[in-house]
């Protein structure tokens, strides 16, 4: 191990949307893989990935999304059905790229020793309980998140 | 390059983390001064595990290009 260099990643996972549930699990996972001690919170709507069977249904928004490889007017974008055909075709890239389903990433996650932590509160505002979510989530509140932090990690925002 | 690893694994077709994960559980299952062989299709390997073994202290004895392939040769550390 080269000296002197962070060893924990701490990451909040605030968006439930594919595209913002990718970023926290490929740099968690990354970050495992590089022997870094890494937890992710999860908070407000980035809690949904937890939820069981969520990370198989989160959805790409192309509403207000002017980054879309395709581009679609916010016009079309808010018809009925655009936010489906959007998350096809954004599922259709990744496959074609051969990203990693996000399920996979999770467990791959869990495997690597990755601290997931949901929101106690943001339960309490969504009323999702426990075992709504996936096995292997520890549920805390800020201060859980921040004293993990608080040993020199580096801390990402999602 | 002559080089005989111990292990190869072949992580072909697999995009960014993933080669990088495989690796790390590939050379968690070998012993210290082992040489694991790794092949990736990603680009990003080329710069990736450069960054992984530098962090982690395992060796990159060397890296050669191939029909799209990247090829690794990386010895694991001595703890």
């Amino acid at each position: 191990m080269t000296e002197n260099t962070t060893k924990r990643l701490a990451i909040i996972a605030g968006h439930g949307t594919l595209d913002a549930a990718y970023g926290p699990f490929v740099l968690a996972t990354a970050a495992a893989a590089m022997e870094m001690e890494v937890a992710v919170f999860f908070t407000f709507f980035g809690l949904r990935i937890l939820k069981k069977g969520a990370a198989k249904k989160l959805k790409v928004a192309p509403i207000a999304n002017p980054a879309m490889p395709i581009a679609i007017p916010n016009i079309i974008g808010m018809l009925p059905g655009m936010t489906c055909m959007a998350t096809w075709m954004m599922n259709r890239w990744f496959k074609k790229a051969h990203v990693t389903k996000l399920s996979e990433l999770i467990e791959m996650s869990k495997d690597l020793g990755v601290k997931l932590i949901a929101c106690q509160m943001t339960m309490d505002v969504m009323g999702i309980k426990k075992e709504d979510l996936i096995d292997g989530v520890e549920v805390g509140g800020a201060a859980t998140f921040l004293e993990f932090a608080s040993h020199d990690a580096i801390t990402l925002t999602f | 390059m002559d080089i005989i690893p111990h292990q190869t694994l072949d992580a072909s077709g697999l995009a960014c983390p993933m080669p990088i994960i495989k690796t790390k559980k590939a050379i968690d299952g070998m012993a210290a001064g082992e040489i694991l062989k790794m092949i990736s299709t990603d680009a990003g390997s080329v710069s990736d595990v450069k960054a992984w073994t530098g962090k982690t202290g395992h060796e990159l004895l060397g890296h050669e290009e191939a029909d799209g392939k990247f090829i690794f040769f990386i010895k694991k550390k001595r703890t």
